[in-house]
């Protein structure tokens, strides 16, 4: 029963949040609702066993790939009134696409494919460990690979993306801190009346280029 | 439960030795600095780790060659393909030390991509696996994308990285969807469980699509026609130290992997696949040979020539047979060394210091460097397969090969077009001996191009020699690549 209850209200929040993503007119709001969608997911995840789908759901989904959308849209100068122009020309394809989708699924559902297939049975320890005890012993070859090939990934993107250019200035912490009040401030006696006219700047001390 | 042994690991050690050096040298990369002097550090401990793989490679067990479940195998075969792709990465990096000084891929992290590229490699010789196969790939790939688009101040550069990355990508897809389809039938990953699934059984056309979507996406990794369209801009446009190792080592270890799909998982089909590496074979022949005679850059022209000879190699494989992939064996030792050899020279070709690759550059080498010329003159015989030199030897193999195996045509293909190739490479002989110039290429020869050349040049000219003891070890390794299933 209270089952039942959750089931609802997540699949609930999370339509609500997937029409969202697409008909909010701010690009960040809708982000951030497909970030509801992944939470809500998550919770269904829960619902059925599947803890750690559930897991990479929220590490993968929301903490990676849902920040790298929010700082896409928020850094990239992209017109999304001018993406938005179409959304009135393309509705009728959209829509033959998405009912051509609902009868798939509505046709796999009553067709004969889940007929008497039942959930394997639920083994005694956790998906996590199960998954643990066969990719750190029997797949530790692939896994160790893998981790190279991400690790490849990464200094391919520095090394691609990093250059040193002229002028760049860096902040030295160490040496901000080692200024002295000699060097950085300079009391200037202002005539009354003088004005601002005759007042000199502080020149920046060489340092800091 | 799955009981993790010692003896599980042992025969990968030398993959394992060179990814921890990587990973030595990732410190190394960040700590020293972006400096010349780091980057020539780097460089040096990659090749001394190179030097020690080779020495485990060359020793290591051959009683217990399956590691990890099956996953990989490190028989006779694998030592074979991993010596050549070994010696072939250590003469690009040891090319690289003198030559990038005046460069901007010259980085640290230039080497340690390529020694990550070669473990990759490494893995793709040894996989017994289509997971593992899948792995191997994509870490020699991405390394080399990389290393491709590493010159960052030039647009060719960074054309001819997302042009490689790019149809690298599709060639992945094709290889994982055909995976997926061959794994569907048969049920396992194991190269040795589908040859078992497939013994004495129908196959579904399901099966065979699987299979042409896999070999398929490794002819995209050889560079096979009609899969080659990336080769020449990715082989012009890349540093030419980058395409000297591309030349050399990569497809070595695509063309192994290869091998051990069809002779080991696909062994007992091979009148299945052996219409698709006809076709292969015969493409990349005719558009090699009939490609290369248009071009006017010699690296574009050094493109063209390795698709060709990718397709006589394809040509070997196709026969199907022990005496097949002998010939392979032997045509691809001939292969890394007439690489290493020519690029050796092509690295040098150089004017007040700018890279200057175009074929009418070699105009008149024989007066102002006439040790370059002769080097490149036995380079060029023997890619046009001239006796008694390597690359002789090379097709020899393949095309007896090809005829034993009943596929005369294919064998005839073959000698017509090595005939229309020889122009070619004629014509690059009589620009340096016929012709004259009054603008020469810049003089000196660093140690490192002097010593790649002088080993390259001594194995292609006595090739004959060693010809009985390579033939022995390549037999060898063919059998323990066919009969192992």
């Amino acid at each position: 029963m209270i089952e039942a209850l959750f089931f609802y209200m997540f699949s609930a929040v999370m339509l609500g949040a997937g029409l969202m993503v697409v008909v909010s007119r701010n690009p960040v709001f809708s982000v951030l609702f497909l970030i509801l969608a992944f939470f809500n997911a998550a919770g269904l995840f829960v619902l059925i066993g599947a803890e750690f789908i559930a897991m990479l759901l929220v590490v993968v989904y929301v903490g990676a790939v849902a920040v790298l959308f929010l700082f896409v849209v928020m850094m990239l100068d992209i017109n999304f009134a001018e993406m938005r122009a179409g959304f009135q020309k393309y509705l009728p394809l959209g829509l033959v696409v998405g009912g051509i989708l609902v009868f798939e699924l509505v046709a796999a559902i009553y067709g004969d494919a889940f007929k008497g297939a039942s959930l394997p049975a639920m083994p005694e320890i956790s998906n996590t460990r199960a998954l643990g005890n066969v990719l750190y012993t029997k797949y530790m070859y692939l896994f160790q690979v893998a981790g190279l090939i991400l690790l490849v990934a990464m200094i391919g993107a520095i090394s691609l993306t990093m250059r040193k250019r002229p002028g760049v200035r860096r902040q030295v912490i160490a040496e901000q801190n080692a200024r002295s009040r000699a060097e950085s401030v300079e009391v200037v006696e202002v005539p009354v009346g003088a004005a601002a006219r005759t007042v000199h700047t502080v020149q920046p001390s060489k340092r800091e280029g | 439960m799955f009981v993790f042994q010692m003896a599980d690991i042992m025969p990968a050690l030398p993959e394992i030795f060179l990814a921890a050096v990587a990973l030595v040298l990732v410190l190394v990369a960040a700590y020293g600095g972006e400096t010349a002097a780091n980057a020539r550090r780097v460089t040096q401990l990659a090749m001394a780790g190179i030097v020690i793989a080779l020495l485990l490679v060359i020793n290591s067990d051959q009683v217990i060659t399956s590691a990890f479940g099956g996953m990989f195998s490190a028989d006779s075969f694998a030592g074979f393909m991993k010596a050549l792709v070994l010696l072939g990465t250590f003469a690009a990096l040891a090319m690289s030390i003198r030559t990038s000084g005046d460069d901007d891929i010259n980085k640290p992290e230039y080497s340690l991509l390529i020694l990550l590229a070669l473990v990759g490699m490494m893995l793709m010789i040894s996989a017994d696996n289509l997971m593992a196969l899948y792995m191997g790939v994509e870490l020699q790939s991405l390394p080399l994308y990389v290393v491709a688009a590493m010159r960052t101040s030039s647009l060719r550069s960074s054309e001819a990285g997302l042009k490689y990355f790019l149809l690298g990508a599709l060639s992945s897809g094709l290889l994982l969807y055909g995976a997926s389809l061959v794994y569907g039938i048969a049920g396992t990953t194991d190269f040795d469980g589908i040859a078992l699934a497939l013994a004495g059984q129908d196959l579904p056309p399901v099966f065979i699509i699987g299979m042409v979507f896999m070999i398929c996406g490794l002819a995209f990794k050889i560079s096979a026609a009609p899969f080659h369209m990336w080769t020449p801009d990715v082989y012009e446009g890349s540093p030419t130290l980058v395409t000297a190792l591309f030349a050399i080592a990569p497809k070595v270890a695509a063309i192994s992997l290869l091998m051990r799909l069809t002779y080991g998982a696909f062994g007992g089909i091979a009148d299945q696949w052996q219409q698709v590496l006809v076709a292969l074979s015969v493409a990349s022949m005719v558009i090699g040979a009939l490609g290369a005679i248009m071009q006017t850059d010699i690296k574009r022209m050094m493109a063209y020539s390795s698709i060709a000879h990718m397709g006589y190699a394809t040509a070997g494989l196709a026969a199907g047979s022990v005496a097949g992939a002998t010939g392979v064996m032997i045509y691809m030792t001939g292969y890394v060394f007439m690489g290493a050899g020519t690029f050796a020279i092509i690295l040098l070709m150089r004017r007040d210091g700018a890279e200057a690759t175009k074929i009418v550059d070699l105009k008149g080498l024989s007066r102002t460097h006439p040790s370059l010329a002769v080097g490149l003159l036995i380079m060029m015989f023997s890619m046009a397969g001239i006796p008694p030199l390597a690359g002789f030897f090379g097709k020899w193999y393949v095309f007896l090969a090809a005829v034993e195996a009943g596929l005369v045509p294919l064998a005839v293909i073959g000698v017509v077009t090595s005939v229309v190739g020889a122009f070619y490479y004629l014509r690059i002989i009589r620009l340096m001996y016929f012709d004259d110039t009054d603008t020469p290429l810049d003089a000196g020869i660093p140690v490192a191009n002097r010593m790649v050349l002088g080993a390259s040049l001594a194995v292609v000219l006595l090739f004959f020699a060693g010809l009985g003891s390579l033939l022995g070890a390549a037999d060898t390794a063919a059998v323990a690549l066919i009969m192992a299933r």
